[in-house]
């Protein structure tokens, strides 16, 4: 496994800045995620790095070397795409060892199988090995294609969304699994995804794309609790941080918004301490009541106890918690 | 507006039973969720409510009337589908028109039931545009507007937002719970997303493999699952099962579970065999003096909680806990668990054992 390192890359289509001016480094073990909403730039950054888009300018060298003018062959990186894509006519065995055979490895049988075994024991599928791949269900199949990627020993795995085609179950256990396999094997792992949660709960460091700018890296608890900008802010965090005019809240202001995560909001009943808020409706999550408020025209939504009972128009009392604090062109200014 | 009492409905695809003779009562202006994964027959019983198939038997009662064999133009119910169909040729306004057009109502009150449908949905700006060039929102919303202005007794719809990006269909979602609490009208409602049911239903049938397995409000059928279907279907991570062999009085609130004694409700019936001990990840505490332990597999940052994954003796266990509260990989912890909140199941037959948490809720 190497270091990757980017500096300053772009990249447009047409008129169209994909990638603008990117410079960041993916640390040798680490498993980053870049972060971002459709049209961010996640998926062209991914393809920069694998040779199948050519830079505009800047550079990206791995493991120290400048790959600019390497193939996507030379450049050893591995693969993952969202829609599997297995040999429908080949076995799971085959399919896993068919990157090894290779006529550039020119791996020897016996390792070959040694291989096959032990990744398919990794993604808990030895018992699949001799089946079709075609008579898989969806979950082992996507298993298997991030098997075909794991069994080489590549610079660097790249994954573009490779779980959002599975159901919501699948994709929470493969989350632990894929972590897990990271973790075992220390591979460097660099994934793209606009699902939140698998870039909080599997980074070691998360990239927030927007517009084709990198506007900020750290680590998850890092992004969750130290945002640079309303962007970043709403990236992290469901239900969405509640950005609002600091203004509408007594007492003085350290930035004109005010941004609070739903939990960040202390509840009191009309007797008590804070600012009127008009209860709009409350959801039931089972864990946890998700309630929808209104405060002079502005919509908050904050969290509560599952057991609490509340009743649409009533009035409650609020007070921040740990505030954030933006200017108005949303950047966090304390 | 309408009630739908379904009384024992039943479909048969040849050799295949689609629904077993479910029985449930949607009343005047509930939000109704039909939950349940694929194949589980919610969809059909959703289509014989509004008449795209005929029941192989049972009863329909929308208002007191039994509907079940009428066609569906008789039955005063307006579909919206998953996949918005929409006239390609015909811009916003006579899509949304349409309906109101092939009834033969006088052009005047067309203009202003479409203008006041347009209001409700604030769609008003692109009442003139073709459809082609929306985004989904607003075609989703256009959608919406035809089955509205027809003012039907219900609407029934089939995984309308489940075509959408994540981040939108909760934007959605939102927007159709407003519409319905501004208008009111009885709306059926078929997903497979159990968060989507909680946070839009008033109350949701669960369904697996053709049968109805609960029916009730959102946080009753969380807090006290009939079945183990339901407690891992429901909840995000899911209820977790510590399986064991035991007894269990008719009349206790102690059991003993893999060598440890743990609290749960008053038992309400005895038992003997295979158990599950269901309890919810946000009611699962570490502690370094419990003697119940397990080890950390996995943790997962989520902000201000964290989920920690635990082998232990019975089964993996996932406890919801605050983000600043440490848990290595590797480590050994103890782990207790919130008695006041444990269901029993019966491991074979997958039944929640009755007991003061859930009596009243357990049918037979």
């Amino acid at each position: 496994m190497a270091e990757v390192s980017l500096n300053n890359v772009s990249k447009a289509f047409g008129a169209t800045q994909a990638v603008e001016d990117i410079t960041m480094t993916i640390e040798d073990g680490a498993f980053v995620v870049l972060l971002g909403p459709t049209g961010a730039g996640k998926t062209t950054t991914l393809r920069l790095i694998s040779g199948l888009e050519k830079l505009d300018s800047g550079s990206v060298h791995i493991g120290g070397r400048d790959v600019g003018q390497y193939t996507p062959a030379q450049r050893d990186v591995a693969m993952v795409f969202q829609q599997y894509s297995l040999y429908p006519h080949l076995t799971v065995r085959e399919n896993l060892a068919f990157p090894l055979r290779s006529p550039i490895l020119k791996t020897p049988e016996d390792v070959i199988s040694k291989k096959v075994q032990e990744i398919a024991e990794i993604l808990q599928i030895p018992h699949k090995l001799d089946n079709k791949a075609t008579a898989l269900s969806g979950g082992e199949m996507q298993r298997v294609s991030i098997g075909r990627a794991l069994v080489r020993d590549p610079q660097i795995y790249l994954m573009d969304e490779p779980l959002s085609s599975l159901d919501a179950k699948l994709r929470a256990d493969l989350r632990v699994q894929l972590k897990r396999i990271q973790a075992d094997l220390g591979s460097t792992l660099l994934y793209v995804t606009h699902d939140q949660i698998e870039a909080m709960t599997m980074a070691t460091h998360i990239g927030v794309l927007e517009e084709g700018k990198l506007v900020q890296y750290g680590t998850p608890k890092d992004i969750y609790e130290n945002p640079k900008s309303v962007y970043v802010a709403s990236r992290l965090g469901l239900p969405r941080i509640n950005i609002l005019p600091a203004d509408l809240f007594p007492g003085s202001h350290k930035g004109t918004q005010i941004g609070l995560r739903p939990e960040n909001i202390l509840q009191a009943d009309a007797s008590g301490d804070g600012i009127e808020a008009k209860v709009l409706r409350s959801e039931h999550l089972g864990d946890q009541i998700r309630l929808h408020l209104d405060v002079r025209g502005h919509a908050i939504t904050t969290l509560s106890d599952p057991h609490q009972d509340y009743t649409a128009k009533e009035t409650i009392k609020i007070t921040p918690q740990s505030p954030l604090y933006f200017d108005a062109s949303g950047m966090r200014v304390a | 507006m309408a009630q739908i009492v379904i009384k024992n409905l039943k479909k048969e695809f040849g050799d295949f039973t689609a629904v077993r003779e479910s029985s449930f009562t949607i009343e005047d202006g509930e939000f109704f969720m039909l939950l349940g994964p694929s194949g589980c027959g919610k969809t059909t019983t959703l289509r014989m409510i509004a008449g795209l198939e005929l029941p192989t038997s049972g009863e329909i009662l929308l208002d007191g009337e039994e509907i079940s064999q009428r066609p569906p133009s008789q039955r005063d119910i307006a579909f919206v589908f998953q996949m918005f169909a929409l006239y390609p040729h015909m811009n916003v306004r006579k899509n949304i028109s349409y309906p109101l057009v092939s009834q033969g109502m006088p052009r005047a009150q067309v203009k202003a039931k479409v203008a006041e449908v347009a209001q409700i949905l604030g769609i008003e700006n692109i009442l003139d545009r073709p459809v082609g060039g929306l985004s989904g929102g607003d075609r989703q919303r256009v959608a919406l507007g035809r089955a509205i202005v027809r003012e039907p007794k219900a609407f029934m719809m089939d995984e309308p937002l489940g075509a959408l990006d994540a981040e939108f269909r909760e934007h959605m979602a939102e927007e159709l719970r407003a519409l319905h609490d501004r208008m009111g009208a009885t709306t059926v409602y078929v997903t497979h997303d159990q968060l989507e049911a909680m946070q839009m239903g008033d109350k949701i049938v669960v369904m697996n493999n053709a049968v109805v397995e609960q029916f009730g409000t959102p946080q009753e059928i969380y807090d006290k699952p009939a079945t183990m279907f339901v407690a891992s279907f429901i909840g995000s991570p899911c209820m977790n099962f510590v399986n064991f062999n035991g007894q269990l009085g008719p009349n206790t609130n102690e059991l003993e579970m893999l060598g440890s004694r743990f609290g749960v409700p008053q038992t309400r019936e005895p038992f003997e065999g295979d158990m599950a001990f269901g309890v919810r990840p946000e009611h699962v505490t570490l502690s370094d003096a419990a003697p119940f332990r397990g080890e950390v597999l996995a943790t997962e940052y989520l902000g201000t909680t964290q989920i920690v994954t635990l082998k232990t003796a019975g089964g993996e266990v996932k406890a919801r806990i605050p983000s600043n509260q440490t848990a290595k990989t590797g480590e050994s912890v103890g782990m207790t668990f919130d008695p006041k909140t444990v269901t029993l199941f019966d491991r074979e037959t997958g039944r929640a054992l009755k007991s003061e948490l859930n009596e009243g809720v357990l049918h037979g």
